[in-house]
């Protein structure tokens, strides 16, 4: 049990850290960086908590695909260092506000009657052959089908919108389409090989 | 010799399985660039390298040597700390995707029961290393290659993922163990056959996964020079070159044990059981990898580069939606208990 202590704290240490840092550092592409680091810690810790499924999804989907696309829109910013630092006076109060509110709620929901950890006595460690991803799906597809298909329908919609965002028609580009060109036939689209019998040449006299 | 090892710490037992994975691994990639300048050579009418020692074996480790006497340059505002950084997060996912690897029935470093999932999400965060050198750079042609890499990367990871659930859809496990066990019998029971779209968007989305030509975009030497790594010169630039081939090792190695049977022999079990070599075994793995392997070379010494929207749609258009309808055939395969795959 030491050892894993150990680890916890560890790991912990480091999610700390790094979302101190986060929130601290000038640029962008390093918050985020480091953001990715805390994701992977978290992850970690969830391991340590028998929780492999949800530890290597969090790695899987947030550092492997939603990091990457936030790290892409960061990367093409024009940072300008100055401009990042001049407000930060004028939203400390609003800023300072929100963040007690976030840790009164905090609070209210830990130590209520209900949801505080007495509440919840620790469940004792499953078998190291249980099948984590197993139980999850087999959860998630019968008693939770429901909220699982909302959850989905929901997440559909919201790529619907947002690739409609983007369909605009734009008449001054000029767009190609790699599908109708893969279609190009040889004869018929793009060159015509035309048979043509020789003629004769007419020499000119030369003198 | 076994109470020798059973007394070894077993930190220092891990470690040495480590290790013993790591060095092959690390001289099987030396080789395989020596192979690929060999290969692509010979389809090419060329000889290729033949000049440090006999028939050139000895070439890998003259270019190892010169790389390590190079300097390292580091351009002027670049970000240090992530230039020098970049290549290991490109290198580090591609060797710790092998503790999960099993090169046998019991050869397996760490016997995790998600092991596919595992595989997936490191081979995920390679892509932070082409990002961050990219951008590290501070080169426009090094930004320009990281971006490309970014868009390819992600958009056919979803593809090779959804190949990836059709296996486990199959095979009804995460465990890499038991995906092979699943496909038992002969060459026939591979899930190559019944899951033939799958493999072939695996395969293809492999190739693009790892940045090699037809869709090696990312370097693009006739268009950005040499994309993301145009400004690494020494040992910086040799473990990018170290990290592809280490990812392209993987992706042949997956390929032979998630859809070509792995460690399992092509004949059926009653006919070679106990025969040497034509047993199941380690080498049949290694010869499917290699087979595979062969494949990235000859692919990229047999076609053109593809173009980038060319490369989108591939990825978007047409390969997820095969992805998708095959899932769906495979699952309802599974439920009515589809001949000679999934009868048991």
């Amino acid at each position: 049990m030491g050892f894993e202590k150990f680890l916890f704290y560890v790991f912990a240490l480091i999610t700390l850290w790094a979302s101190g840092m986060v929130i601290t550092r000038r640029n962008p592409v390093h918050s985020v960086l480091f953001l990715v680091l805390a994701f992977v810690t978290s992850a970690a810790l969830w391991i340590l908590l028998e929780a492999e499924f949800l530890g290597i999804v969090l790695v899987l989907v947030y550092v492997g695909a939603v990091m990457v696309l936030f790290l892409f829109v960061v990367m093409m910013l024009d940072i300008d260092l100055a401009a990042l630092r001049a407000g930060f006076i004028r939203y400390l109060p609003l800023g300072a506000i929100v963040t007690l509110v976030m840790a009164i709620e905090i609070f209210l929901v830990v130590g209520s009657e209900t949801f505080n950890l007495s509440a919840f006595p620790a469940p004792d460690a499953a078998d190291s052959s249980l099948n984590n991803t197993r139980e999850l799906g087999l959860l998630l597809y019968t008693v939770y089908l429901y909220p699982v298909e909302i959850a989905a329908v929901i997440l559909l919609v919201a790529i619907v919108a947002a690739i409609r965002l983007t369909l605009r028609r734009r008449p001054e580009n000029k767009y190609i389409d790699p599908a109708r060109q893969v279609l190009v036939k040889k004869g018929i689209d793009r060159i015509r090989i035309v048979k043509m019998a020789s003629e004769p040449f007419e020499k000119e006299d030369s003198a | 010799m076994i109470e020798l090892w059973n007394a070894l710490p077993l930190v220092l037992q891990i470690l040495l399985k480590i290790a013993a994975i790591v060095l092959p691994l690390l001289g099987l990639v030396a080789y395989y660039t020596y192979a690929e300048r060999k290969v692509i050579g010979y389809i090419q009418v060329r000889i290729g390298p033949n000049r440090v020692g006999w028939r050139g074996w000895l070439q890998p480790i003259a270019d190892a040597v010169k790389l390590m006497m190079k300097e390292i340059i580091i351009p002027t505002k670049a970000d240090k700390t992530l230039f020098l950084m970049a290549p290991v997060i490109a290198l580090a996912p591609a060797l710790a995707a092998w503790a999960v690897f099993p090169f046998d029935e019991e050869l397996v470093l760490a016997d995790i029961n998600a092991g596919l999932l595992y595989i997936l999400a490191l081979t995920s965060l390679g892509v932070y290393g082409i990002i961050i050198a990219g951008w590290s750079s501070n080169s426009k042609y090094a930004l320009l290659g990281a971006m490309r890499s970014a868009a390819q990367i992600v958009s056919y990871e979803i593809a090779m993922g959804f190949a990836l659930v059709g296996v486990l859809v199959a095979a009804g496990s995460l465990n890499l163990g038991d995906i092979v066990n699943a496909q038992a019998g002969h060459v026939f029971t591979w899930y190559w056959l019944p899951l033939l779209p799958l493999f072939g968007v695996y395969l293809i989305s492999g190739v693009a996964e790892t940045n090699r030509a037809p869709f090696d975009v990312a370097e693009g030497e006739s268009e950005i020079v040499a994309g993301f790594h145009v400004e690494y010169s020494g040992m910086t630039f040799a473990i990018f070159f170290l990290a592809e081939y280490a990812n392209m090792i993987l992706v042949s190695a997956l390929t032979a044990l998630l859809f070509a049977g792995g460690w399992l022999s092509p004949l059926p079990q009653t006919l070679v059981d106990g025969v040497f070599l034509l047993d199941d075994g380690f080498h049949w793995l290694l010869l499917k990898t290699f087979f595979f392997m062969f494949l990235f070379l000859w692919f990229r010494a047999t076609f053109p580069r593809y173009r980038y929207d060319q490369i989108m749609r591939l990825g978007w258009k047409v390969f997820i939606p095969i992805t998708i309808v095959w899932i769906l055939i495979v699952a309802l395969a599974v439920i009515y208990k589809l001949p000679p795959w999934w009868s048991a």
